[in-house]
């Protein structure tokens, strides 16, 4: 095969649409490689990059804990795979999330992102919104981000750069090769974020 | 991106704001679909205590819809079925981190206000309570809260969308137990959306457009909807769903996702029946993970279920005229 192989972790939440930005991404940067849904141990051991979409931090966790996912891709990052993770994906590489409303709760993580999640940091679904932001560090200055019921990080480690902030809360952040955002970009036209992405993807191969 | 046929640039549920010194717009068509597609493959349960929620959460439920009585209950209770008590919602809404879901009556304004103020991160106006006006739906575009409605066809689907709805799911005969008319819904409406596709590929408008008047909706939801093939908003089947194969089978007929009523908590063995459920619609594509997920339920707990020729009550005819 040719090219770079990137998945899109197909347990529950907003697939289509990652794949989608995904694989328009890479046509217009005239990149080879092919982009596929990733369910099992086995698609997630050849991947050179992994997008874990939108979705239920809950139910993505404990599914992908059943079926041995969640170890595979722990592996992976540990042997640097890059890896996208947008509001429940950032939420299930962090090593520590609890709920606004609810507080400490026990759900599968990745334990990866050296950063602390509120969930629901911006409230429930009537207070999820769209506003322009900025991510200046990786070459992106204008975004819309698209926030529903958005997590936010309230703690980064050393290690983390931070990427982005709305209201004096942590929206985006970058570690090594993992970057996770509280928005959804794969909602939007623009094709910024999962461009750097695949650019990342593409370096690290 | 999402698609946003229908969309409504000015509704009234949009609300623009300041949120600390960044402009930002809450209630649009991006923010209430896109609620409805981090759900996608997900399994949304019918609860009516804390309890049950709480049971629902651990067993990886995308989201809890709360009721004041379960479908089954409604209809044996007979009388009129309205929103559930606040309180038990706010309750529920405490107790867990994954959205909630609430229904109001078909065309009850008032109660959807109620449970938007609520807070509830989804409004189901639905055929399992009593119609407060079989004639009129709500216009959800007023409001900041996105709404799921029922349908039994494309016609009344594309209405429902027309009229501000964010997610779909196709009605089956809710606390039967009974799956077969969720298959005969969703059926029609795959079967309708192949026609227009296929009026739609062969360039034909003057067809098209008696498809819009048949239907009674506009012209640019049903070309949008025609080119897209499928629904422009997710899709969920509904209604009558018992077992993980029940939940497994709608799912390979294309649908985005599952509600399960009755089937769950009115079965002897509720815990083990919703982590299985939701194993058999994650895994749907692999037979032998739905095989271990039917295991994990004994049939002689499955809730009795009703034949739904015979019914008094056919809840899922409640404003498909309108």
């Amino acid at each position: 095969m040719t090219g770079i192989n990137i998945g899109v972790l197909a347990v529950q939440g907003d697939v289509a649409e990652n794949i989608s930005a995904i694989r328009m991404a890479m046509d217009d940067l005239g990149m080879e490689g092919v982009v596929s849904q990733v369910k099992t141990p086995e698609q997630i051991s050849d991947l050179d990059g992994l997008v874990i979409p939108g979705g239920e931090s809950t139910v993505i966790g404990t599914l992908s804990l059943i079926n041995g996912s969640m170890k595979k891709i722990k592996e992976k990052i540990a042997s640097g795979m890059p890896v996208l993770g947008t509001c429940a994906g950032m939420i299930l590489l962090s090593k520590k999330a609890k709920d606004r409303v609810v507080g400490e709760m026990e759900q599968p993580l990745l334990d990866y992102l050296d950063i602390k999640i509120e969930r629901n940091a911006f409230g429930r679904q009537k207070d999820s919104f769209e506003a322009e932001i900025s991510l200046e560090k990786i070459g992106i200055p204008k975004f819309r981000g698209v926030f529903i019921r958005a997590p936010s990080v309230v703690d980064a480690g050393k290690t983390v750069e931070v990427l982005s902030k709305v209201d004096e809360k942590i929206v985006a952040v970058k570690q090594g090769n993992i970057i996770g955002t509280s928005f959804h970009p794969e909602l939007t036209e623009d094709l910024a974020i999962h461009k750097y992405f695949v650019n990342l993807v593409q370096k690290k191969n | 991106m999402i698609p946003l046929s229908g969309d409504l640039g000015n509704a009234k549920g949009i609300v623009r704001e300041n949120l600390g010194p960044t402009e930002t717009r809450r209630g649009t068509s991006t923010l209430k679909r896109g609620f409805a597609h981090m759900l996608k493959n997900g399994v949304v349960m019918d609860v009516t205590t804390v309890e049950q929620a709480q049971i629902a959460e651990d067993a990886g439920a995308v989201a809890v819809m709360v009721l004041d009585k379960l479908p089954a209950d409604v209809r044996k209770a007979g009388g009129v079925a309205r929103t559930a008590s606040i309180r038990i919602i706010e309750e529920i809404m405490d107790s867990v981190t994954i959205p909630v879901m609430a229904k109001c009556r078909i065309g009850h304004v008032y109660e959807a206000q109620v449970l938007g103020s609520t807070d509830v991160d989804m409004i189901d106006e639905s055929e399992v309570l009593t119609p407060a006006d079989e004639f009129h739906h709500i216009w959800k575009w007023d409001f900041t809260t996105p709404f799921v409605n029922g349908a039994r066809n494309l016609g009344e689907a594309l209405r429902r969308i027309e009229e501000g709805a964010a997610m779909i799911r196709t009605k089956g005969e809710p606390g039967t137990g009974n799956v077969a008319e969720a298959v005969i819904h969703i059926k029609n409406v795959n079967t309708e959306l192949r026609r227009i596709k296929s009026i739609y590929d062969a360039g034909d408008e003057q067809d098209l457009v008696s498809v819009a008047r048949e239907l009674k909706v506009s012209y640019s939801l049903v070309e949008e909807t025609a080119s897209l093939g499928r629904l422009p908003v997710v899709n969920f089947a509904a209604g009558g769903i018992s077992t993980p194969a029940d939940a497994a089978y709608l799912m390979t007929l294309g649908c985005d996702g599952i509600f399960v009523g009755s089937g769950i908590f009115k079965s002897d063995d509720a815990k083990e029946r919703a982590q299985a459920v939701v194993l058999a619609t994650t895994f749907w594509e692999d037979p032998d993970k739905v095989k271990e997920a039917q295991k994990m339920v004994d049939e002689r707990q499955s809730m009795l279920g009703l034949d739904t020729k015979n019914l008094e009550l056919r809840m899922q005819e409640r404003g498909s005229t309108a």
